[in-house]
């Protein structure tokens, strides 16, 4: 390639990753602002917004709502999604499996606002606004895909041999999927858990919806924070978050790394 | 593979950026490794086991779905399929709410400007990560998994923080303005406009472009590139035959999964947009929720709907094809 085409390749680059990452990062220093306003670049500094959030009850029991509803869609969507995909993969019929998995990863594509009113509207009828059981299905079924398709990939470059294998060794159908199989599947499992937590976690127009005072998902209390007033608290959440999630991809990297050198 | 053409285009319809963001990835465990990771292995994987173990599990098969599916009948279709029915039944039976959608011209405004916004943010995703994406098959080892690491951060922190972010930086009195300003430009109006609506949501969208697009980039042999300067070819006569023509599918899935998504964005333009720039989704929210008018509400999202099912139904044999050229080369 010639130079001046590689210098100009790298430019455009450089600009798509700064705009890729600047929202993310200046919302750190917004987080200080001595003001009560939403500013970049931020005024003095201040830990009063972390106070906020750690005192003020709104954004706690927000947080762990969140917390707790996306740890149970993990949980749910991971078994119902990894079971979905071991049954896609083992279908005899290509038709038949290929039109299930379609279906199973339409919440990918259906617009947010439609599946939203949709939901809204049996919510209302069967009185699951504003309650976990309500979040957690919705949210559940939104995770599944990801799942879905975290596993089905492991399971693709699986050598189904190996449990045929296990089985002429003796092992039962169940001891060679616990010894042989799981193990090897377990990446895609993990990271169908990882999507899915934060994919409830996230998620925000379904949870506008069916949030009521009682029940509010972060997302959603970030939302009418930002709409109600410009409380800089959202930016001290923001860098919690950001640096948590740092904090827990930096961990992974280095648990990555060192199964990799032993 | 090859005996499982179907199957195998089916998983790699949607998922394309998101078989790519596997944790081996984001972990860094195989960004250097070369080649097409997964398909590549997909590829010559030895045949499914023999046919009789198949029938032996494939009673079993069906069943494991069956959870999946109920919930996906209960929390999808039937909540869809009561808005439909609201659409036409509400507040008595008829087509009076698609009448009234079809004959009121600021719905059509709206409709219409949802998908020019859709296609204007298409556009830019494809341009911006084009070279983003050819930049990552190209680099050492070490600034690839900065490049990785910069498509990933955004998905860090919630969307409604950035897109507040946004909020921030393109308001008349923020950062950008002010360099504008004092760049000698004078102020750009950006906040509640359509371009600020293209620009936030460009940059949320961004990751579901450069990913299936670099996982196509990935698995195109450069040789073949080579071939082509040597026999002869200029630098950009090379691209455009041989390189562009072998990236396409990474594009068509990239572009199809942007246009989509885009379609249905409801925060990015309710917090950037203005008046002037309502996209479909806040008409169908403001139906529902400020109005109570399901039926109205109903109608237009059903009409979102059935748009992107076309659009799919429409993309799909494209994709289909590029997929097995490529497979085939």
């Amino acid at each position: 390639m010639q130079i001046h085409t590689r210098i100009v390749l790298g430019l455009v680059c450089m600009l798509v990753a700064v705009w890729l990452v600047a929202p993310t990062l200046v919302v750190i220093p917004m987080s200080f602002n001595e003001n009560k306003s939403l500013a970049f670049p931020p005024v003095g500094f201040s830990w009063q917004w972390y106070e906020n959030f750690l005192t003020n009850p709104e954004w706690s029991s927000s947080f762990f709502n969140s917390l707790k509803v996306a740890s149970l869609v993990a949980v749910v969507a991971t078994v119902l999604g990894t079971l979905a995909a071991f049954g896609l993969d083992r279908m005899r019929n290509v038709t038949t499996s290929g039109f299930l998995r379609m279906l199973l990863i339409t919440p990918m594509v259906v617009p947010g606002v439609v599946l939203a009113i949709g939901i809204y509207a049996v919510y209302l009828d069967t009185r699951l606004v504003g309650t976990l059981t309500g979040f957690v299905l919705a949210h559940t079924i939104l995770a599944i895909p990801f799942v879905l398709i975290a596993v089905s990939a492991s399971l693709e470059v699986f050598d189904k041999r190996l449990e045929t294998a296990a089985a002429s060794c003796g092992a039962g159908r169940l001891t060679a999927f616990r010894t042989v199989t799981l193990p090897l599947i377990l990446p895609g499992i993990l990271s169908g858990l990882l999507f899915a937590f934060v994919t409830s976690f996230d998620e925000i127009i379904v949870a506008l919806f069916i949030s009521n005072p009682y029940l509010k998902t972060l997302p959603v209390q970030i939302f009418t924070s930002i709409t109600r007033d410009a409380d800089p608290t959202v930016a001290a959440v923001g860098t919690i978050l950001f640096l948590a999630t740092s904090f827990i991809i930096a961990g992974g990297l280095l648990l990555g790394n060192r199964q990799r050198k032993g | 593979m090859r005996h499982f053409p179907g199957n195998w285009i089916q998983a790699r319809e949607i998922p394309l950026h998101i078989r790519d963001t596997h944790p081996c990835e984001v972990f860094g465990v195989s960004i250097s490794q070369t080649g097409l990771a997964s398909t590549a292995e997909a590829a010559s994987e030895p045949a499914k086991p023999p046919p009789r173990r198949r029938l032996h599990l494939a009673g079993n098969a069906l069943w494991l779905t069956v959870p999946a599916l109920l919930l996906l009948l209960g929390v999808v279709g039937y909540p869809l399929l009561t808005i439909v029915l609201r659409s036409f039944s509400e507040p008595m039976w008829g087509l009076q709410n698609y009448v009234w959608f079809f004959g009121t011209p600021v719905n059509l405004v709206v409709l219409q400007r949802t998908f020019e916004v859709s296609a204007w943010v298409t556009l830019a995703c494809v341009i911006c990560a084009y070279p983003y994406a050819y930049m990552m098959t190209a680099v050492g080892p070490l600034l690839r998994m900065l490049l990785v690491l910069c498509v990933l951060v955004p998905f860090w922190v919630s969307g409604v923080v950035r897109t507040m972010a946004w909020v921030i930086l393109l308001q008349d009195s923020g950062v950008i303005n002010s360099a504008l300003r004092w760049a000698g430009f004078g102020t750009v109006r950006l906040i509640r406009t359509q371009q600020g609506v293209v620009i936030g949501m460009t940059q949320v969208l961004l990751p579901f472009m450069i990913l299936p697009l670099y996982s196509v980039m990935r698995g195109i042999d450069l040789r073949l590139v080579q071939a082509a300067r040597s026999l002869g070819a200029r630098p950009s006569r090379a691209f455009l035959q041989v390189y562009l023509p072998l990236s396409l599918p990474g594009v068509y899935a990239g572009a199809i999964i942007v246009f989509i998504l885009a379609l249905g964005f409801y925060i990015t333009p309710a917090l950037l947009g203005g008046p002037r720039s309502t996209m479909l989704s806040t008409l169908v929210q403001n139906q529902v929720l400020s109005l109570l008018n399901w039926g109205r509400g109903g109608a237009m999202g059903v009409v979102l709907l059935v748009a992107t099912f076309i659009l799919l139904a429409l993309a799909a044999p494209l994709m289909r094809q590029r997929h097995r050229q490529g497979a085939r080369r």
